[in-house]
């Protein structure tokens, strides 16, 4: 009988905890979000120099690789969550100054922003009703990011801006994939820290504003 | 994107990330869950209306 209850009761608790990552993790991402959107507009404010979004840039990979595994399994790792996306934010905010001072700058703002929350909400939605475990894109994903960085290194002291538009529309696809497999993760117990997964799809919507809002400033408002 | 120094440090962080990555990555590619029949296609199909999406977007700036 004790038998029989143990196998009824895990399902349970394993789904229990599935939704409990999922509720955690789009609640802390909402509020970094949020503190995100603040910083950058506190950037704005103070009209930041471009060189505050490299700096900010660094300082938040530096934080995710160094400080964020050490600090993830316990309460500091919300702060330092919130220290990384409100350094991101405020970078961002020194790039958002660049573009308002373009003729269609804040539209264009507008509409990859918008984009951005299209694309985000839409995948998570895909993955979370389709049912459908995407894990099996997990090495397609990282080793597309490794190529990524490769030609990002590359582009750092080449400039070419051919290379830079492929590398903004290949981040867009791989980040949109990466949310698909993600959510999927989360869904199927593979991640089970919501701390890291914050991260990782904040990191996500990042990269895809960012990578949405270049493709728009070279194609966008051509007159 | 001026400050060589500055450029450098950048080039520098992304490499130690590429570093960080790498063994994940060669984990997913050897030991990841294989695509069974249609896995790819439900994964495509979101993709390419991401394309489609970026596309309207673009003629509507």
């Amino acid at each position: 009988m004790n038998r029989f209850n143990q196998t009824i009761a895990q399902p349970a608790q394993s789904a229990l905890s599935v939704n409990k990552v999922i509720k955690n993790t789009y609640m802390l991402l909402s509020a970094t979000l949020l503190f995100s959107g603040v910083m950058a507009m506190v950037s704005m404010f103070f009209a930041m120099p471009p060189i505050a979004y490299m700096v900010s840039v660094i300082g938040a990979m530096l934080l995710g690789m160094f400080v964020l595994p050490r600090t993830a399994n316990s309460s500091a790792g919300v702060g330092v969550i919130f220290l990384i996306t409100g350094m991101l934010g405020f970078g961002l905010g020194a790039i958002l100054t660049l573009y308002l001072k373009l003729p269609h700058g804040p539209q264009t703002i507008a509409t990859a922003l918008g984009g951005t929350g299209v694309i985000f909400l839409g995948l998570s939605g895909y993955a979370l009703t389709s049912k459908r475990d995407f894990s099996f894109m997990g090495g397609f994903v990282f080793a597309g990011m490794l190529v990524m960085m490769v030609a990002i290194i590359a582009n750092i002291f080449l400039h070419l801006p051919f290379l830079s538009l492929a590398i903004s529309a290949g981040v867009m696809l791989l980040m949109s994939a990466y949310i698909l497999f993600q959510t999927s993760q989360m869904m199927n117990g593979g991640e089970t820290n919501y701390i890291y997964a914050t991260y990782s799809l904040y990191m996500a919507i990042f990269n895809i504003f960012i990578s949405l809002l270049q493709i728009l400033g070279i194609f966008g408002g051509d007159d | 994107m001026d400050n060589i120094w500055l450029q450098i440090a950048m080039a520098v962080t992304i490499g130690m990330m590429l570093f960080f990555l790498f063994p994940r990555a060669m984990h997913w590619m050897k030991n990841g869950p294989k695509a069974e029949q249609g896995d790819w296609m439900a994964a495509v199909i979101p993709l390419l209306a991401v394309v489609a999406f970026v596309i309207l977007l673009v003629m509507l700036v």
